[in-house]
């Protein structure tokens, strides 16, 4: 090949390059429209086909048929669905999500004080899954069949199907209240919460901005139980899948090659194998962070954690459906979130999968 | 050929263990090599494939390697520790692996898979492996070395990842290439150029090979000498120059299924089995 058709070429791929990048950047915001344009429909059409009347939430049972049919006006009702979607849409993409009749807060306001508490323990235990479930699995693969691979598949299995609640109240009445080694239910001790101003609304973050160390442990030694508890059943899933991708990669030809050059066991399993492994498991990781970002209801509870899922669930019971459909969307939001995430790592970590 | 051999293996038995019994692969495998091409043939599950990885000690977790004397110079393969195993793979002898579409890992760099290969046994600096690296992507023949380096595998074709896989296995030096099936993965056409390219390099620095093949012809034709493997059996050992002098009925047999280019066109002849070749 001469020089000159040499540079032709890669004249060529590099032109292709940009149109793709440009084009590829395009295809994702597209998809992520029609994605979120459907999470509206389907979160619009459940709220109006439920056997809730928000106006008599609204009024109460005992208002009368004029104050109803005002209400009722007032809230658009009367106009025909594709023109209540229509506002709908028009409001959610102004962040209004009406009122909470329950706080009587605006619902966006009412989300953006419960998520962040949400999102500061899902990704706090996401965190310690990764960090102990990845090295948990990996281990149990190369130990197939012997005691470890045991002792990671019991400890998952039990993660697996102890009820969360008992585990909290337990972990509650071991760590808290025996050995005293954690602090309660709450984000912070009822001493400190008024000395905290919230400015990301993540309590680890805002104390380390206000630096003031005694409150940051305190909110260490609240998140940690919870987070922990949420922890055991990312770790378990995490620890099989990467035990299962591990087994799949070792059997690689490409393994062998890596022995054959004479390579330490160390690096063909941390760099090599765990390199390949890595790519599907990030979306593995991905759907769990989402799962804990929806907000564990349970977990909240039990530990007075004023999060996402806490407050959805409130909202339902109380008939609040401008709450439950702001939430649902946010939820949806995040997921779609998160999935995007989780592409963009696919296409980091797997050359392939770049074009 | 030095007379001094450079690898004795005697009476070579790899056995498998399998949810089925024990599956004899390797049989009682014998011979010496020294700084020589020496070829093996066999169809598949002859145990060629099976010896050359037990002279690397890579046989698979469930299977086991007994010899009467298994060495590579004065080195016990036999009873190497994980360790000293890692000194003599890839510095002493290495293995070109058959396809390179299975066998490079997919998600690092051409260029950091064979300085990787390098810097195992070489202590150099980051720079001067790289160097080396582009100048031995050269020495196979790519044209485009520093493009290629900053590849990854899929990037590349077939015969190029075959290139890579050469240059990777050559460049720590080793004195033995174990080259197992290196072209069956590749278009006929490119088959040839990357067997020369293999050719020239182990002739010109001094290796050895073993050249593992079911390709009688292709084998004859890089080799200095030929074992034929039937069912774990070493069934004849030949001079690649005498093929035609082969006396046992397998060797000829295969021989025969060859088309020739002159002479009568009628049907080739099938391979009749006998069973008493399996008893070696």
């Amino acid at each position: 090949m001469s020089a000159v058709t040499r540079k032709n070429r890669d004249g060529r791929t590099r032109a292709r390059l940009i149109s793709g990048k440009a084009g590829s950047f395009l295809r994702i915001a597209f998809s992520l429209a029609i994605t979120f344009f459907g999470l509206l429909l389907v979160t619009f059409l459940i709220g109006r086909v439920l056997p809730i009347d928000p106006v008599l939430a609204a009024v109460g049972d005992h208002a009368s048929q004029s104050t109803y049919d005002r209400v009722r006006e007032e809230m658009g009702l009367n106009l025909p669905l594709w023109q209540q979607f229509f506002i709908y849409v028009s409001n959610v993409l102004q962040g209004n999500f009406g009122q909470s009749v329950l706080t009587s807060n605006a619902v966006l306001d009412d989300i953006k004080r419960v998520f962040p508490a949400t999102l500061e323990l899902a990704t706090i235990a996401t965190i310690i899954g990764v960090v102990l479930g990845i090295p948990a699995g990996v281990f149990a693969a190369i130990n197939k069949g012997k005691w470890p691979d045991h002792v990671v598949r019991v400890i998952g299995l039990a993660g697996y199907s102890m009820p969360i609640f008992w585990l909290g109240l337990m972990g509650l009445l071991v760590f808290y209240m025996k050995l005293d080694w954690v602090a309660g239910p709450g984000r912070l001790d009822a001493f400190y919460i008024d000395f905290i101003e919230p400015t990301t609304g993540l309590m680890l973050i805002d104390t380390l901005i206000e630096g003031d160390m005694d409150l940051f442990w305190n909110a260490v030694s609240h998140i940690i139980l919870p987070a922990s508890i949420l922890a055991y059943f990312s770790l378990a899933y995490i620890a099989r899948m990467t035990r299962s991708f591990m087994l799949e990669q070792l059997s690689q030809e490409y393994i062998l090659t890596a022995r054959v050059k004479g390579i330490s066991e160390h690096r063909i399993i941390w760099r090599h194998a765990l390199g390949n492994v890595m790519v599907p498991l990030v979306t593995v990781i991905a759907l769990s962070y989402a799962n804990l970002l929806e907000g564990s209801v349970l977990t909240e509870i039990i530990f007075a954690w004023p999060g996402l899922g806490l407050y959805i669930t409130n909202s339902l019971l109380n008939a609040d459906m401008n709450a439950v459909l702001g939430g649902t969307v946010v939820v949806g939001a995040v997921f779609i979130g998160v999935n995007m995430l989780s592409d963009v790592l696919y296409r980091l970590l797997d050359p392939r999968a770049r074009r | 050929m030095s007379n001094e051999p450079l690898l004795t293996v005697k009476n070579l038995e790899v056995t498998f263990n399998t949810p089925k019994g024990e599956v004899n692969a390797v049989r009682g495998v014998s011979f010496n090599l020294g700084r020589e091409r020496l070829g093996i043939v066999g169809e598949s599950g002859s145990g060629k494939s099976q010896t050359g990885r037990a002279i690397l000690g890579l046989t698979a977790a469930n299977g086991r390697i007994t010899a009467d004397q298994l060495t590579f110079h004065d080195v016990d393969l036999a009873n190497l520790t994980p360790k000293q195993w890692r000194k003599v793979r890839g510095a002493r002898i290495s293995m070109i692996m058959q396809d390179p579409k299975y066998s490079l890992n997919p998600v690092m760099t051409i260029g950091d898979q064979i300085i990787e290969a390098y810097r195992e046994h070489h202590k150099v600096n980051a720079k001067e492996a790289r160097h080396r690296a582009i100048d031995m992507l050269e020495a196979v023949k790519i044209r485009d070395p520093e493009r290629v380096f900053n590849s990854y595998p899929h990037e590349v074709s077939g015969g190029m990842g075959q290139r890579v896989m050469i240059a990777m296995m050559l460049i720590p030096d080793p004195e033995l290439i174990i080259a197992d099936e290196p072209t069956s993965a590749l278009d006929v056409t490119v088959q040839l150029q990357v067997m020369a390219i293999l050719d020239d390099l182990v002739r010109d620095r001094g290796m050895a090979l073993i050249f593992i093949s079911h390709d009688l012809q292709l084998v004859s034709s890089f080799c200095d000498r030929v074992l034929v493997m039937y069912q774990g059996h070493v069934v004849e050992e030949l001079a690649a120059s005498a093929l035609h002098e082969a006396k046992h009925p397998y060797t000829k047999g295969l021989l025969n299924c060859l088309p020739k280019m002159d002479g009568d066109h009628g049907d080739l002849p099938i391979l009749e089995r006998e069973a008493s070749w399996a008893e070696g």
